[in-house]
């Protein structure tokens, strides 16, 4: 689509998002009036920025359907955030979202390559979660067999991925190689599985956990991402060039602020990602601060999409560790550490403050290639860890070797962190 | 002349090194000789034992990370002096001992010492140039 013809498509999008949002979702119309806005003064793309954020703690104050904008007899799905970190948030779908939801789905497993012909094994949990349904959805507009397997049962997993020879499947990244794990203890022979891509997403992965994914599974491993509040998975995928995520920007506005000001920063800038919906129906959601950390891309892709694209998520806003003053993002470690050959990508950070001091350990499952004999070979490892971090972040941590498969594995979102520091 | 030798990577953990032992008492693996390297944060155990391929698969199976490498036998006179003598012979040549143990054997008239030397093949030849007597694999296990 010509770069006019999109932005005079998403202003009147967004016009009517906001007109909807002030007349019909209570809370907007207060944040509204307080700012003294009216939805007429939103004239041209750039005067999203008058528009208020809209967070996490809002949409709990609204717990459960107050954000929703039209009446219940028009919500047709309702879904949640898992709520780990307080009352969970809820997502409200009309059947025109839900149609919307396949649609941007089915174009994130088309660029995996996914056809009508495919079997896409689904281990995404089904349930409250975003991430089944909303693949289950954007499967079924493709026409592919979706199994719907939901996260888990590794065992099973391997079993169906022979047995009805899986040609897609989308998990977590974290599963994927959990599983890759899995498939290669179990002895199977590489040629009895068909898989040929992957959707992976919902938590922040790396390029080093692409390759091991790709070089264990043989297959093509994309980013797939999502925001439950926005519609679920389906906001940004990659294309084969692997050269950031294409947001569908036709149905979802983004922006790139930076988290200590909240100033809208130029393309290219890293800081906290923002979207304002264009067609959600059941609910409307106006600069929604998602916490996500990455920068904008609009220089067009090889692959033809002429769509804005986000790089992949480094951390999250909120996931930022402020150590001895110095911010870091857990990802960051991980990115030194696997630069470390040899190296697994299986470790756990942990923070603590012994005497007023932040200490960040990292625990390090023990690898066949850095095991030797003698103590004198495996310190040297340990210190060249060491040292590659704190190269790589300025901050000396500690690494601590632990015993393979000692770290506890997740079959879900991989907790990476664990913060005992008591403040 | 070259001995295998078993390493187990344990972490500093209750009952860790029992697990290890354990597991290789289930498979009926015997232990010749071993020693602990241990450091503030992890161990290492080395084990001689008659089988080596097995037990390093047994140990495996129970999710350990195991090294296999070789070592050097040799025989040693017991009484005062016995292992500075064959000491002697390698810091002659320059070689460097990485680390080594000794077991006395059932007769106890001899001493083994298990020595692992940065280059074996090296360490052999000065101690056989010495006439030191180096234990073959099957001399050791019928101790």
């Amino acid at each position: 689509m010509p770069d006019k013809e999109r932005k005079d498509l998403q202003l009147e999008r967004l016009r009517d998002t906001v007109r909807k949002a002030y007349k019909n979702v209570p809370y907007y119309k207060k944040r509204f009036d307080e700012l003294k806005l009216k939805p007429s003064d939103i004239k041209s793309l750039k005067d999203i920025s008058k528009l208020p954020f809209t967070t996490k703690t809002d949409l709990r104050e609204g717990y459960p359907f107050g954000m929703f904008a039209v009446p219940g007899k028009d919500i047709v799905e309702i879904h949640t955030s898992s709520g780990t970190t307080g009352k969970p948030v809820v997502a409200g779908y009309t059947r025109g979202d839900i149609d919307t939801w396949g649609e941007v789905v089915a174009r994130c497993l088309t660029m995996a390559g996914t056809t009508s012909r495919d079997i896409i094994q689904n281990g995404y949990g089904y349930g409250l979660f975003t991430g089944g349904l909303g693949v289950h959805y954007g499967a079924q507009k493709i026409g592919a067999a979706v199994v719907p397997i939901s996260a888990g049962n590794t065992k099973r997993q391997l079993d169906i991925m022979q047995d009805f020879g899986t040609t897609i499947i989308t998990c977590t990244p974290s599963y994927a190689l959990y599983l890759a794990e899995a498939l290669e203890e179990s002895g199977v022979d590489r040629n009895a599985i068909k898989l040929k891509a992957g959707c992976f997403g919902a938590e922040v992965w790396t390029e080093k956990m692409r390759e091991e994914i790709e070089e264990r599974f043989h297959i093509m491993a994309l980013n797939i991402y999502g925001v439950t509040v926005i519609i679920g998975p389906g906001v940004a995928h990659e294309c084969d060039l692997k050269n950031g995520l294409h947001i569908f920007d036709d149905h979802f506005y983004p922006e790139i602020i930076s988290p200590e000001t909240l100033e809208p920063l130029p393309d290219g800038e890293r800081g906290e990602l923002v979207f304002t919906t264009l067609t959600r129906q059941g609910m409307p959601m106006l600069r929604f601060r998602t916490r996500d950390i990455t920068a904008l891309r609009r220089e067009p892709c090889k692959c033809g999409r002429t769509v804005v694209r986000m790089d992949r998520i480094t951390g999250r806003s909120d996931d930022m560790l402020k150590i001895r003053g110095v911010l870091i993002f857990p990802s960051q470690i991980e990115k030194a550490l696997l630069e470390v050959k040899g190296v697994e990508p299986q470790y756990q950070i942990i923070v603590t403050r012994p005497h007023h001091l932040d200490e960040l350990e990292v625990q390090v499952e023990i690898s066949k290639k850095m095991f030797s004999d003698e103590v004198r070979h495996i310190e040297e490892f340990r210190k060249k860890i060491e040292a590659h971090i704190e190269k790589s972040i300025g901050l000396r941590v500690k690494v601590t070797l632990v015993e393979p498969k000692s770290l506890p594995r997740s079959e879900g979102k991989a907790k990476r962190v664990i913060d005992k520091r008591q403040l | 002349m070259k001995l295998k030798q078993i390493s187990v990577f344990l972490e500093n953990r209750k009952g860790r090194l029992w697990e290890a032992l354990d597991a290789l008492a289930n498979a009926k693996i015997n232990v010749r000789t071993l020693s602990i390297a241990d450091t503030s944060e992890f161990g290492i155990l080395r084990l001689i034992v008659p089988d080596p391929d097995r037990a390093k698969k047994v140990l495996e199976k129970g999710n350990f990370t195991v090294k296999e490498n070789n070592v050097i036998a040799v025989e040693v006179a017991d009484h005062p002096g016995g292992l500075a003598a064959v000491l002697k012979v390698l810091s002659d040549a320059d070689i460097n001992v990485e680390y080594l143990y000794a077991f006395v054997e059932k007769s106890g008239e001899k001493a083994v010492v298990v020595l692992r030397t940065e280059n074996t093949d090296a360490g052999i030849k000065a101690l056989k140039t010495a006439g030191v007597a180096i234990l073959s694999a099957e001399q050791v296990y019928a101790l």
